[in-house]
């Protein structure tokens, strides 16, 4: 998946070294924070960070805009 | 194990069988029951009863079959070819042969049949392999067509049936070079792993063999255990079919209670086209490692791809390819005597356990 170029505004979560599914959760917990539109970043290390990220972004409706690990891109759509 | 199984077991070891390369009374009889569970093993599969080899394990199985034919084509080319949701057995064989293209699997896990076909065709590929049923999610890969177009290309086919064997009729197969399979995974002994090889096909053994079973699979075979083997595969062949019905019912209802009564679970596979008694879901914020563990305290022993719960770091491969959640992930294998109630059960237990974890991590 290639980055594209929706912009990264400012709300950053730091889960390096947190296993599955802590990651996804700080995500669910935070995603409110930005506005419709606007993207938040996740940073995570652990291996099913990619593909569980990828599949709560199709089971809730928003986008995972980029997917480099450790770097995540998820744009709230609702 | 069915208890017919285990019933054969024992009295095969009472009956003081030996080594079945030998002449004496007790190897002739050895001999005698190997080659009986070979013809029933035959008979399952459309095979001719010497193409039957019974190595240890699955895992030995899938790599006998993979690592033979890539020995035996490597004037070709040193390319397997797999579907992404291949046993991890059969991954790490093709990896180990040089060059490996695993192809894409929809969501639900079935084969992209357009790059199947291209990866297939493409110049240097030895081998081919594709399972009739996957054995996490249980869907059903599209192997006729898989196997048409192998036959085609002239490329040997392997077909993993391990998850199918016993469980479902798959005889209109043709045109595969290996076949493999599992007791394990039809109610026989953990110990016997299949492996038949079609007359006239380029396998060559790679590693070294001896006399037993036709320089395929070295060492004495456990004739006792392949014996209870057999008898558990004609449990199926002769009662499996209604059982089969009552499995296939049984998880359509565990399917949809499931989705009815947990919040956010992502659950896998085909729900039609697979075999009767597997279902895989995910529970979206939950680990699986709890929930594996309240599962079992409430008297569910059941499996699980996510990464915290398995036996590795790294999630199930086969959960990954199909864009499927990985954590949370709970696998259930149905035996021969589940009951409805057991199932209606585990409906009832779960929804709470899932919200009891939920509000440990503070997501609902």
């Amino acid at each position: 998946m290639t980055e594209d170029a929706s912009p990264y505004n400012g709300l950053s979560l730091d889960c390096r070294g947190m296993k599955c599914p802590r990651p996804i959760i700080e995500v669910a917990r935070h995603i409110r924070e930005v506005q419709v539109g606007a993207v938040l970043q996740l940073l995570a290390d652990d291996p099913a960070a990619g593909p569980d990220l990828a599949a709560w972004c199709r089971m809730r409706g928003q986008t995972l805009v980029a997917s480099d690990p450790p770097r995540f891109l998820v744009r709230r759509e609702l | 194990m069915l208890p017919d199984a285990r019933q054969a077991w024992l009295d095969a070891q009472q009956a003081g069988w030996g080594d079945p390369a030998r002449l004496h009374r007790p190897g002739r009889l050895a001999a005698q029951a190997l080659d009986q569970a070979r013809e029933v093993i035959a008979a399952a599969v459309g095979a001719r009863s010497d193409e039957v080899v019974f190595t240890g394990s699955a895992a030995h199985a899938n790599h006998a079959a993979v690592a033979g034919l890539a020995l035996g084509r490597r004037r070709v080319g040193p390319r397997i070819v797999t579907t992404a949701i291949d046993h991890s057995s059969v991954l790490s064989a093709a990896a180990a042969a040089g060059s490996h293209a695993p192809v894409e699997v929809d969501h639900e896990g079935h084969v992209d049949l357009d790059r199947w076909a291209a990866a297939v065709r493409s110049t240097g590929t030895a081998a081919a392999c594709i399972q009739v049923a996957n054995h996490e999610v249980g869907t059903l890969q599209p192997y006729a067509e898989a196997s048409q177009i192998c036959q085609q290309a002239e490329v040997p086919l392997i077909v993993d049936a391990t998850a199918a064997l016993g469980r479902i009729e798959f005889g209109g197969i043709s045109g595969w070079s290996v076949l493999t399979g599992w007791a394990g995974a039809f109610g026989g002994p953990a110990s016997v792993g299949i492996l038949v090889i079609k007359k006239g096909v380029r396998w060559r053994a790679p590693y070294p063999t001896d006399d037993y079973q036709g320089g395929r699979w070295p060492g004495m075979p456990d004739v006792p255990a392949i014996h209870a083997a057999a008898v558990a595969l004609e449990c199926w062949r002769q009662s499996g079919h209604s059982v089969g019905e009552r499995q296939h019912d049984l998880i359509d209802r565990l399917r949809a209670g499931i989705a009815q009564r947990v919040p956010d679970v992502d659950v896998a596979g085909d729900p039609v086209r697979r075999v009767p008694h597997l279902l895989t879901f995910s529970v979206l914020y939950v680990d699986g490692e709890t929930l594996t563990l309240e599962l079992d305290k409430a008297g569910f022993a059941v499996a699980s791809g996510s990464a915290c719960s398995a036996s590795s770091e790294h999630p199930s491969h086969v959960l990954a390819a199909m864009g499927a959640l990985t954590h949370g992930n709970v696998r259930i294998g149905l035996t021969w005597s589940t009951t409805r109630a057991e199932i209606d059960r585990f409906i009832t237990v779960l929804p709470p356990i899932v919200a009891d974890i939920r509000a440990t991590v503070g997501v609902s």
